[in-house]
């Protein structure tokens, strides 16, 4: 026969906190649906980068085939592309026929005949503006140096040079940067999975707060652990599973994006997944209570998306606007105000930081207020939690929720 | 023991409009199984909650061991509720391991337990297995292991025989037994009247929020008077009618049924009888369980409990 235990061990509430976490990320860590999703997520991304590297090569580079005369401009036509941003491939072609037969069939983009003075270009159906200019530049240059010739200038290349030295000084009063673009990108894929992690965690919280509910197991679990402990377990838990997540998919995506060579700027990368964990941890724990506090509202696994949806829209709208304005301006002042509002901050932050140029104290005065705003919503959240999780049945109002007494 | 005596008192609880419980107390004595009885929505449910802590009474206390019940004795408590409540997607032995050790068990200590009542209980085979696999008899039975798998101090069940199969049932009141006879204090509530008068050594009857009974089976049948059988053919109709503390139910023939007063003198009656001439038959009943709710409860009735 068993004694009767004599020691009262009490659990502490660290303790408890870990043990409901622990439970929430062997649920769900191990389960086939996370490494589908997280598959899915990185290859969705892939195919992104992927499409994004072969616009970017084929946006800059031209294949010139060269006929007779022609040939001589192969070396000016290379320099002077790369001045203009464009990779200049040029190839000798035979005669007319070869050339059009090699244009068909999309292996050279123009075909250059005559005397480089007055070239004459045969293309598919539009000549490339930037090639024009250059083509036009070399046989400008073809003109002068006959007339300087002409004029008694003994050495006509000379004065070329020199005239081609000249250029305009450029003083920036707000650099954007060469990288503008990259920046641009990296943001906006992190404003995305950021939205993704918390959208998708965040309603994970809520159904799994239903399903303690429904089940009736918060009976047995609340006879043992107070209401906070099971809900910051809970949060916590399912938290840092979406947070191994966020760090596979966009380590995983910073490693294909600097190996495809789509993103060359790995530093600001880096810096953008560190902000977008930073983010999402203070982003994670502000929805969190919000969709917990929501799905103990019902006791239905049915009635879950008709509560989740209202806090689905605020973080949709903060994704959607934050999107847009970021598209026009990453530093416009639309995307400025914004991203100091608590509950759209988490998304249009971290994806200005890395997108436009974010004084220090912009970011300090976010996270304050963005920090401020999870604590109170964590008590107001945490509170009607507390008062409706037992409550069976239909579903409870939230202000019954926030002023009732079990 | 009376460090392990749970004890209840002047409960109330209101529901809006709807007065739950007034003034519900009985105590639970070490080693004792206290059946808690009454009709639906009586109160059963509600009291098994506040004592649980997951409610929170208007008015009275519960003690366990002369001590208020702290978060701490709590975890010491075995609770089975009403609705039943388990993960559905969790295996069987980590759901008890994980109860086991929200309830203060070391990991290993939580093993051990889960592997005894895995045991105990017949379920060795299903332990891999999510308890929403497993049929809803077995399913129970996880539930019984989920409220004894931190080896409780005082165990509260509310129907904990309901949905079970003979073969359950049998398994069931062992457990209970063995719990008892190591010193819980054991409090089940049930509809199953026959099995409580077998199974509890004192019962409560509750209705209408208010506790109307509460004693050993003994106690309580003959508080509530007997009924006696008495077979004297040549007795005169009305013999028995003026008789002190008696009440004749029925009179067929030689045959007259008596009720008796609580404390009225049955050998009074026999010489009453015997007066009359020959008495071939004197039977004393006492009231079932069954006979006595049905009497506490309709006398009581469930009515008139809004505020």
């Amino acid at each position: 026969m068993r004694e009767l235990a004599r020691s009262h061990t009490e659990v502490a509430p660290a303790t408890a906190v870990r043990l409901v976490a622990q439970r929430e990320i062997d649920t769900r860590l191990r389960t086939r649906s996370f490494v589908m999703s997280t598959a899915v997520i990185i290859a969705v991304l892939a195919g992104y980068l992927l499409l994004q590297a072969s616009l970017f090569s084929d946006a800059h580079r031209v294949d010139v085939g060269l006929t007779g005369q022609a040939t001589s401009i192969a070396g000016p036509l290379q320099v002077a592309g790369k001045a203009v941003g464009l990779e200049v491939h040029t190839t000798q072609v035979g005669d007319r026929t070869a050339a059009r037969a090699k244009l068909e069939a999309d292996e050279l983009d123009a075909v250059v005949f005559g005397n480089p003075a007055e070239p004459e270009v045969l293309v598919r159906s539009e000549l490339d503006d930037r090639l024009r200019a250059v083509l036009i530049d070399i046989a400008r240059q073809q003109i002068l140096t006959g007339e300087l010739a002409k004029a008694g200038v003994t050495d006509p290349r000379a004065v070329l040079a020199q005239a081609s030295q000249a250029d305009v000084e450029v003083t920036t009063v707000a650099p954007a940067g060469a990288e503008h673009g990259q920046r641009l990108g990296i943001g906006l894929i992190m404003v995305f999975l950021l939205f993704m992690a918390i959208s998708t965690y965040g309603t994970m919280v809520a159904q799994g707060v239903v399903e303690e509910k429904a089940s009736r197991v918060v009976e047995i679990l609340l006879a043992t652990v107070q209401p906070w402990q099971l809900l910051l377990g809970k949060v916590v838990g399912i938290g840092l599973v979406g947070l191994a997540q966020l760090v596979i998919v966009a380590g995983v995506g910073l490693v294909m994006a600097v190996a495809s060579g789509v993103v060359t700027l790995s530093g600001v990368a880096i810096g953008a997944l560190i902000w977008g964990v930073v983010w999402y941890v203070v982003g994670f724990f502000l929805y969190a209570t919000l969709f917990a506090a929501a799905g103990s509202l019902v006791s239905r696994q049915e009635d879950v998306q008709s509560v989740v949806t209202p806090v689905t829209i605020v973080l949709t709208l903060g994704f959607v606007v934050g999107l847009n304005l970021m598209l026009q301006n990453p530093d416009g002042t639309g995307v400025a105000a914004l991203s100091h509002v608590p509950l759209l901050s988490p998304v249009i932050m971290p994806g200005r930081i890395t997108a436009g140029q974010v004084a220090g104290w912009e970011i300090a005065l976010s996270l304050i207020v963005t920090l401020a705003a999870v604590v109170a919503l964590t008590w107001l959240g945490g509170r009607v939690y507390h008062n409706a999780v037992l409550h069976t049945g239909s579903r409870m109002r939230v202000r019954d929720a926030l002023r009732g007494t079990r | 023991m009376p460090e392990h005596t749970l004890a209840i008192s002047g409960l109330h609880k209101r529901f809006g409009q709807v007065v739950a419980l007034r003034d519900v107390g009985f105590t639970v004595r070490p080693g004792e199984l206290f059946g808690f009885v009454g009709s639906n929505g009586a109160g059963k449910t509600t009291t098994m909650r506040i004592v649980l802590g997951v409610l929170n009474p208007d008015a009275g206390e519960v003690t366990f061991g002369g001590a208020p019940i702290t978060r701490q004795v709590r975890t010491r408590i075995g609770y089975m509720p009403e609705e039943r409540g388990l993960y559905p997607k969790m295996k069987v032995a980590d759901h008890l391991v994980y109860l086991a050790e929200l309830h203060g068990l070391s990991s290993v200590d939580a093993r051990a337990a889960t592997q005894r009542w895995l045991g105990r209980l017949g379920l060795d085979h299903r332990r891999g297995d999510e308890v929403q696999k497993l049929s809803l008899g077995n399913q129970q039975r996880v539930q019984l292991a989920a409220a004894l798998v931190h080896e409780p101090d005082l165990l509260v069940l509310d129907e904990p025989f309901s949905g079970l199969d003979p073969v359950a049932v049998d398994v069931m009141s062992d457990v209970l037994r063995e719990e008892a006879a190591r010193g819980v204090p054991v409090v089940f509530s049930s509809h199953q009247l026959d099995l409580v008068e077998r199974l509890c050594d004192r019962i409560g009857i509750i209705a209408g929020g208010r506790m109307v009974a509460v004693g050993s089976v003994e106690e309580l049948t003959a508080s509530a008077g007997a009924e006696l059988e008495v077979v004297a053919p040549q007795a005169e109709p009305d013999w028995a009618a003026n008789l002190p503390g008696v009440t004749v139910v029925a009179e067929e023939g030689p045959r007259t049924v008596l009720r008796l007063a609580p404390g009225a003198d049955d050998q009074a009656v026999l010489h009453a009888a015997l007066a009359t001439g020959p008495v071939t038959g004197f039977t004393r009943h006492r009231p079932s369980l069954v006979e006595l709710f049905r009497a506490v409860v309709t006398e009581d009735g469930g009515g008139s409990r809004h505020a």
